[in-house]
């Protein structure tokens, strides 16, 4: 199929959204954006299966013109079983945040077109196969995030925004030095590549990979809590509107784990080696410090955003330990994680809707009224905390298995640390269940008799809501059921990968 | 084989009642939920006693020795090349077994459910669950590969959590689902990463493949397994040991056992399906399904036979302080889990010395039909008395004639009274524990005559003591409570005479029965010594027992506050994991990490206040910059020029 349809098809319908005058309009033309995605992205998952098997390269459907020619930049574009899952992804957070944002009265003509030039910028990082372009759709997603808070955010708004902004624009600064490291010390002949492709088959020699490396790392990894640089995630996730939230956690953290894989990992293999037991040390603070402070939250979208550092911590222990079985480990975490962290949010801005608190103490015994969106709060929980027949139990337990087969007392200390989180994800997810959904009745002090009495009237989710957990849920119990429906597309990707790493 | 499917169907039909239910019960099958998920369940009930049929009489043996048979296979999630989980079946004897067993009793609790559930409002929710335990139980006891059993360990897990949250306004179940699951967790965490580090050794996640790697001694596997590791234990004994932990923290042991009492708060039948006869042996059952492994790394299977006769001792003690009828019986279920791990801890790997295998197999088996019984009884007394403690009770052996006769030879069992079936699985215990350990037997026959004692201390305040005070309104039991009853009742006292040695043994040969008269008489001159006592002091009301209680005035006031074990624990979580370590994290992340990057943006906001007074729109300022800007141009420039 034609990658560039991923990129044409929404931004033709979302100029249309921004030409149309009724609001039913501008939201049916987002719909209708969204589940087109959502068949492109079927659609091009059936054709690369189709295809791989007759195909040489690793990377399929590619398209190459000539952009800027002097520097070599291209508009080059491919995808591989990685990209191909994350676009999926992306398709269906999409789809689901178009849905639960049904209700966004102020200014909705923007705020679909901005969703839906997220979803652009996420779409084309995925398939650019030209570091240029890679880094032209990843500002095309961070710009979006900056209005979509501070426009239609609530509490401390300015303030996330500026700060979400700021530190993803110093991450974008990092791996732009990176890239441009990439461009001039890779030479074929005497000539500097922006290709992708190029790159990798000629890549830096060692001590320059060991200079550029921690750029791009870093750079992608705050874009993935990294730690000590995730401190964006709670701000900017509370403060966030339910859908940009999901856009946040379950699209924009997989750019920087994508990121990291793809540009760091794949064109710098030494560079990766020589800084692994360093990325371990940081990955391994994440998940069970992330962990450790999600214990301490009381609301709940910090709750979930905490999780959210534990949860990527896992993806950068996966890239970090370097095997096989560690790095699949990884992309499968952030396809669950991006499931996962979208329904959690979902299932949280539902609530919020109804109770107007986030606050756990103000909430509780909510199974009792609303018990369809409890019942999702809970599989989501318990997703969360890896549950076998979720999506989360079969990406962690890749990754643990993966990171004990890395010989060395270090990297089993390592595994042991990132398996003791599951015991405090437990503790953190059924405390905050305990007290929101079980227990006696008792909903949001403020809120007066009035909202009380309509908040009887509307327990129960709207077709819209159903529409959107259903999506993800479904997801997310695909993936724990059947993972092979993913494996399949990662585990010869990821060969490439490794090959890369073992060739140096 | 030809079986599949029906091998199949047995989990399966559990899991389509929860399907079923848990999307169309709430709206459309509110009334015959119950009526659903028992046919479902008497469907798979049947299928598994055909199948154990044809396991034990037809396929199951190859050259007179019972042989691990792979049903059906799946490939689930590859991680390398040898490394994968299959889901798939794996029979054997000690799976069959389990098969019947989880399928009866299964089928027993949601018969009896069928009248104690009786209006409540989430009934098909209850069923749903039911069928969902029911599922992850089979799926746990019929995996052939480690991380299968992992899975389902889990979901059991989670069942649990959710039937003893079940009355989830009330706040106590809820703070007792969330201890059992974060306990059993806790015991996990170590289960997991012993699965890692075996499977790393052994090459392999399937339970043959990982046995036969490891216990060849010439093997490569082995010997790098056996290698020292950690603190100068061996991997191998780390690997064992960790697994072990998780079947501790399921199975209840000391010191993971804290979860077991609380979990109480559950509904009663519940109580008998998960926490008496199914989940909580599934520790023993792990430690079967590896024991090949343990036999041959000694040290680990020590640790069995000691955790396990600390349990089962402890456990003996703490029940005969307790009043709450439920809670009693959870200390005993404990200290019969603790009896059949000390039976694998004491047993060899084949021929006569496995004894202890085949022992504790069998009281698994016998346990699970007297302790179920225990349990629907008090159901049943609950249920009319609307109490649970047993202070409030008495007399009731008029009102409730069939419940009085079926918790009077549950009792016997227990106790180890012949013809009872408990007599003959703890007689072999006592046998093979004497074989290996004479303090090791000293000290379980302790056990099993405090075991007699708190067993009929319960039985005489429930039944006789006081005078009964129930009003007879109240006391009419619906008949799907009393056939479970009955069913069970004729288990209990037919079960012992199976010859469970010549179809369950460690090495699959045929264990002839141990029977010796001579030997039995101790063991039960013991327990009925401490029926006797227990009927001095509680058969009518007096001041025995309290005289009693005060004369071991420390002991007893250790052993009602359960060695302060919860506290301990309380101490731990509160003080040290919430307060020193969870606080001070988030504090560090409030100020530091993230005070950091405030910082640096507050900085950068007064570098430009302090700078931005240059741009101040006065045009004399201007102008002054202006030419001091063009002389200093013109110095540098005349500087330079020369």
């Amino acid at each position: 199929m034609n990658l560039s349809l991923l990129i044409i098809v929404p931004l033709i319908l979302a100029v249309a959204g921004l030409l149309v005058n009724s609001q039913k309009q501008v939201k049916g033309i987002a719909l209708a954006s969204g589940i087109a995605q959502l068949v492109l992205a079927f659609w091009l998952a059936i054709s690369f299966m189709l295809q791989r098997k007759s195909a040489v390269s690793e990377f399929l459907f590619q398209q190459h013109f000539e952009w800027f020619r002097h520097l070599n930049i291209g508009y080059h574009i491919g995808v591989d079983g990685i990209s191909v899952t994350m676009i999926l992804l992306t398709a269906f957070i999409v789809l689901a945040g178009i849905l639960v944002s049904w209700n966004v009265k102020r200014m909705s003509k923007e705020y679909f077109f901005l969703m839906q030039v997220l979803a652009i910028g996420a779409y084309g990082f995925f398939i650019s196969l030209d570091l240029f372009t890679l880094f032209f759709f990843l500002e095309l997603a961070v710009v979006p995030k900056f209005m979509l808070i501070g426009i239609w955010g609530s509490g401390k708004k300015e303030y996330s925004a500026m700060k979400l902004a700021l530190m993803l624009m110093a991450a974008s600064a990092l791996v732009f030095v990176g890239i441009t490291g990439l461009y001039f010390f890779s030479t074929t002949h005497g000539v500097h590549d922006f290709n992708l492709l190029t790159v990798a088959d000629h890549p830096l020699p060692t001590d320059k990979q060991k200079i550029f490396f921690p750029f791009v790392f870093i750079g992608f990894g705050i874009f993935t809590a990294l730690f000590p640089f995730h401190t964006w995630v709670p701000d900017g996730h509370s403060s966030a509107p339910t859908a940009a939230s999901m856009f946040l956690a379950g699209i924009s953290m997989k750019l920087g784990g994508y990121g990291c894989l793809r540009v760091a990992v794949y064109l710098m293999p030494a560079g990766a080696q020589f800084y692994s037991n360093a990325i371990i040390v940081l990955a391994c603070i994440a998940i069970l410090y992330g962990a450790l402070v999600t214990m301490m939250q009381t609301d709940l979208k910090y709750i979930n955003a905490y999780s959210s550092v534990s949860h990527c911590g896992f993806v950068l222990l996966g890239i970090g330990i370097l095997t096989k079985t560690a790095i699949n480990g990884a992309v499968l975490q952030m396809i669950s994680h991006g499931l996962m962290t979208a329904l959690f949010f979902a299932v949280i801005g539902m609530i919020y809707e109804r109770t107007h608190t986030r606050e756990v103490s103000k909430m509780g015994g909510l199974l009792k009224i609303m018990p369809f969106i409890s019942t999702l709060f809970v599989l989501v929980g318990l997703c969360s905390l890896g549950l076998p027949g979720l999506s989360g139990f079969v990406a962690e337990v890749t990754i643990l298995v993966g990171s004990w087969q890395r010989v060395g007392a270090y990297y089993q200390w390592a595994t042991i640390i990132a398996a003791a989180s599951i015991v405090v994800t437990a503790v953190y997810i059924l405390r905050a269940t305990a007290k929101v959904i079980m227990g006696p009745l008792k909903i949001n002090n403020s809120l007066g008799e009035a909202a009380l009495a309509q908040l009887d009237g509307r327990p129960a989710a709207n077709w819209n809501e159903r529409a959107a957990v259903y999506l993800l849920a479904g997801g997310i119990i695909a993936m724990g059921i059947a993972p092979f429906l993913v494996t399949d597309f990662i585990y010869p990707a990821t060969d490439f990968i490794l090959q890369q790493l073992s060739f140096k | 084989m030809k079986n599949q499917l029906i091998i199949l169907l047995i989990p399966l039909l559990p899991l389509l009642g929860f399907v079923l239910l848990g999307l169309l019960g709430k709206n459309y099958l509110k009334k015959s939920a119950g009526i659903i998920a028992t046919m479902l369940l008497l469907a798979s009930a049947i299928l598994s006693i055909i199948v154990a049929g044809q396991y034990f009489f037809d396929y199951g043996k190859a050259f007179d020795v019972y042989v691990k048979l792979i049903a059906w296979e799946i490939h689930w999630l590859g991680f390398t090349n040898q490394l994968s989980i299959n889901i798939g079946v794996l029979l054997d004897p000690i799976s069959v077994i389990m098969l019947v067993v989880v399928t009866f009793i299964s089928l027993m609790v949601h018969i009896f459910s069928l009248g104690y559930m009786k209006g409540e409002t989430r009934f098909a929710t209850y069923y749903a669950y039911l069928g969902l335990f029911t599922f992850s139980m089979l799926g746990l006891v019929l995996a052939p590969n480690l991380f299968q059993m992992y899975m389902f360990w889990e979901l059991v897990g989670i069942s649990s959590y959710l039937l003893i949250g079940f009355y989830f306004q009330k706040p106590s179940a809820v703070a007792a689902a969330k201890k059992a699951f974060i306990v059993t967790r806790f015991a996990d965490f170590g289960f997991l990463i012993g699965i890692i580090m075996l499977s790393y050794f052994g090459n392999s996640l399937d339970f043959i493949t990982v046995i036969q790697n490891l216990s060849q001694p010439q093997s490569p596997a082995f010997i790098s397994a056996a290698a020292p590791m950690f603190l100068g234990c061996s991997g191998l004994t780390w690997a064992l040991t960790l697994i072990f932990m998780g079947g501790a923290g399921k199975s209840a042991m000391f010191p993971l056992h804290v979860w077991l009492p609380d979990a109480m708060e559950g509904p009663t039948p519940v109580s008998a399906l998960i926490h008496a006869a199914t989940m909580v042996v599934a520790g023993v059952f792990l430690v079967a399904r590896l024991f090949p492994l343990y036999v041959f790394n000694g040290a680990s299977l020590q640790i069995v036979l000691f955790v396990g006769l600390l349990s089962s001792f402890i456990a003996a003690v703490i029940a005969c302080t307790q009043t709450d009828v439920k809670r009693i019986l959870a200390y005993s279920t404990m200290s019969q889990i603790g009896y059949m791990m000390l039976a694998l801890g004491v047993s060899g790997s084949s021929g006569e010395a496995s004894l202890g295998f085949t022992a504790g197999m069998f009281h698994l088996f016998t346990h699970a039909f007297f302790k179920s019984l225990l349990f629907l009884c008090a159901g049943v007394i609950i249920h009319v008395v609307h109490s649970n403690n047993m202070n409030e009770m008495g007399g009731l052996r008029k009102q409730l004639p069939l419940t009085h006769a079926a918790f009077l030879i549950a009792c016997l069992a227990i106790s180890g009274i012949p013809p009872f079936a408990g007599f003959f699985s703890k007689e072999e215990i006592l046998l093979a524990a004497y074989q290996k350990s004479k303090g090791v037997y000293l000290l379980a026959l302790l056990t099993s005559g405090l075991t007699a004692f708190y067993m009929f201390r319960l039985y005489f305040s429930v039944f006789w003591n006081k005078p009964a005070q129930v009003s007879q309104s109240h006391a009419t039991t619906p008949v799907s409570m009393k056939i479970p009853l009955a069913l069970l009742l004729v288990c209990t006292v037919v079960a012992g005479f199976i010859s469970f040695g010549s179809y369950v043994s460690a090495d699959g040969r045929a264990l002839a029965s141990h029977f010796h008269l001579s030997f039995s008489l101790l063991p039960v001159a013991v327990a009925l010594t401490g029926i006797f006592l227990a009927m001095w002091m509680y058969k009518s009301a007096s001041g025995k027992a309290d005289a009693m209680a005060k004369s071991m005035k420390v002991l007893y006031r250790l052993a009602h506050n359960k060695f302060y074990i919860d506290e301990l624990y309380h101490f731990i979580t509160q003080r040290i994991i919430f307060n020193m370590l969870g606080k001070n994290a988030e504090r560090m992340d409030r100020k530091f990490v993230d005070g950091a990057v405030n910082e640096l943006a507050a900085s950068t906001m007064d570098v430009s206040k302090s700078i931005k007074h240059l741009q101040s729109g006065k045009i004399q300022q201007y102008l002054l910059f202006f030419f001091g800007g063009i002389a200093l141009l013109l110095l540098m420039f005349i500087y330079l020029w020369k």
